[in-house]
């Protein structure tokens, strides 16, 4: 096998495919992870994202399943697939893959920023999405906020990484122990819907927490607990402990559920304000009952005055 | 066709051998008969990395046609079943090179081919590594210095039976502790289909000066005969019942 640890390259570099001899220039260095270093560059006419791979074997992989994505209907999942093909330098062929440029912020950086009102919209919209892809006979396998964005305009969630990408039935291929089921013992690591959604659970905690919670020797109690004693995630328990427990064989079924505890929470939520309020109105009420009384008891004397002037006069 | 079986050893240890045949030369017959070696070394953070025990872990893995990796002792869950199933991979890939050679000729490799034509290929690596029968070898140093790390390996080779438990084909364990009470090798699980209730063995376990890794890789390629005379055993009752393995 030849590594390619050294995946540097300075902008400007003009990369040329051994196969189908299209021309790529390096632009900037966007990051680098376990498989691989992604550069922007343009073909030409446009921006997008090149990634050369380490190990060409495991670029293979993703490209199938980018592949199997393309085909999928409706709002696209991943980066759209352009090209993938070999580099030949001096220091060996590197595989490399060309994709759909995705601008945007990672998830894990918007959900430490934001409000954990926006970890539940994210979470509907994911969800949504991994109904689709769960549809197509896939499951996402490493979903964690690192290998999510959140395009620039508009909020859409997007996913970057399909390395963990495995058909239903399958042993996951790829996934990162804190989102694993697994890891906490809730379960196999055999690829089914429940496998993903478990892993939103784990996205939730890591917002609400902040950070990754360090497992303890009772792991299942201890994410239980968690559950139902944080005030962000307490009310919406039902749905978060049933995904937790493997119980929902869909996206869908999950999506409805937290949509309802979400909305029925919004109620609920600002409680405090809103019997403030209340009280605020009724005290409102009745001092203008009182004010009602007092000027009902004058208008009274100032009739009974009238009426004896009246009397007195006439 | 027949489902193809896959072999491999899996040492998981902290240093240097002292006591009995060379690992290296071991590993090499291992390999001899189709059989995989991959090692593990694990450090803590007292452990220094340049150690002449962890050059003796690439030489096993090498010479045994495996992976090798050092890793922290917190990683090792992950770690153990990467190389495994990384393993598993880099068997299927060098036997389909094989075959290729014979279609193609002139040391062609996949690598070699045209990314698409890559692509068909290594869906079918990805289906035999799902679908074929695995049989691992565990062999865990219990040397004085892997003390207070065994805790940690226990988790993890749990870790590894869940992990393969979820692939379609069939998987066989067994585990052997070297040095062991008596012998320099102890056998302590043999054949099982999962790796499960091995919190007692790891408890009962006293610990020696002594690091026999030779013998042990010995005897592990000896265990894989006696399962496969086992399972031929049981192929043979079959016929008239359909008992347990
Ligand atoms: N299509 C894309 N558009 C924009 N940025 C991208 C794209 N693909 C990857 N990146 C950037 O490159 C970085 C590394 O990519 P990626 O995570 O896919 O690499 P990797 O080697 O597969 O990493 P790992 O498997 O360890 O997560 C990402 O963090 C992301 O910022």
């Amino acid at each position: 096998m030849t590594a390619q640890d050294n995946l540097h390259f300075a902008p400007g570099t003009l990369i040329i495919g051994k196969w189908h001899q299209n021309h790529y220039q390096l632009v900037k260095w966007l990051g680098s992870g376990a498989q691989g270093t992604v550069y922007l560059g343009r073909d030409g006419r446009r921006s997008v994202a090149i990634k050369l791979a380490k190990d060409r074997a495991s670029l293979i992989s993703e490209v199938n399943v980018l592949k199997q994505f393309e085909k999928l209907r409706g709002d696209p999942l991943g980066p759209s697939l352009y090209d993938s093909d070999d580099w030949l330098t001096r220091g060996g062929t590197i595989g490399f893959c060309v994709m759909e440029y995705l601008d945007g912020v990672s998830l894990s950086e918007a959900l430490k920023r934001k409000p954990f009102d926006w970890t539940l919209v994210y979470m509907l919209q994911l969800l949504k999405q991994l109904q689709q892809l769960h549809n197509s006979g896939y499951i996402f396998g490493d979903l964690k906020p690192e290998n999510l964005i959140l395009m620039h305009p508009g909020h859409a969630i997007r996913c970057l990484d399909f390395g963990g990408a495995t058909r239903i039935g399958r042993s996951v291929r790829e996934y990162t122990e804190f989102y694993d089921r697994g890891y906490w013992g809730f379960g196999s690591r055999r690829a089914e819907p429940s496998y993903d959604l478990f892993a939103c659970v784990m996205i939730m905690i890591y917002a609400a927490a902040g950070k990754r919670i360090a497992r303890t020797n009772e792991p299942q109690v201890q994410l239980i607990h968690f559950v139902k004693n944080h005030p962000k995630l307490a009310p919406y328990r039902k749905t978060v402990m049933n995904a937790m427990r493997g119980n929902y064989s869909t996206a869908d079924i999950m999506r409805r559920d937290l949509l309802q505890e979400v909305m029925t929470s919004r109620q609920s939520n600002p409680q405090m304000p809103q019997s403030r309020r209340n009280v605020r109105k009724t005290n409102a009420v009745s001092n203008r009952s009182g004010w009602k009384s007092a000027w009902l008891a004058a208008s009274v004397l100032l009739t009974a005055y009238i009426v004896f002037v009246i009397v007195y006069v006439m | 066709m027949k489902k193809g079986t896959l072999k491999q050893i899996l040492l998981i240890t902290d240093g240097c051998s002292n006591e009995g045949e060379d690992p290296v030369a071991m590993a090499a017959l291992a390999r001899e008969q189709g059989i995989t070696v991959n090692v593990i070394g694990v450090l803590d953070q007292y452990d220094t990395e340049d150690s002449h025990g962890l050059q003796e872990v690439e030489g096993i893995a090498q010479a045994g046609g495996g992976i090798s990796q050092i890793v922290q002792t917190k990683q090792l869950a992950q770690t153990v079943q990467m190389v495994t199933k990384q393993a598993m991979t880099q068997t299927i890939k060098g036997v389909i090179n094989q075959q290729l050679q014979d279609i193609l000729g002139d040391g062609e490799t996949v690598e070699d081919l045209p990314p698409e034509k890559r692509g068909k290929v290594m869906e079918v690596v990805d289906e035999v590594g799902e679908t074929a029968d695995l049989h691992v070898c565990i062999l865990v140093d219990t040397s004085a210095s892997m003390k207070n790390k065994l805790p940690t390996v226990r988790e993890a080779l749990t870790d590894l039976s869940l992990s393969l438990s979820a692939r379609m084909g069939e998987n066989q364990f067994c585990l052997f502790l070297f040095p062991g009470k008596r012998k320099s090798v102890q056998k302590v699980i043999s054949w099982t289909p999962q790796l499960d209730s091995i919190k007692r063995i790891f408890e009962k376990i006293s610990s020696h000066g002594i690091t026999p890794t030779g013998p042990a890789i010995k005897e592990a390629v000896k265990s894989f005969s006696s399962l496969s005379r086992k399972q031929s055993l049981v192929d043979d009752d079959e016929a008239y019942d359909d008992g347990p393995r």
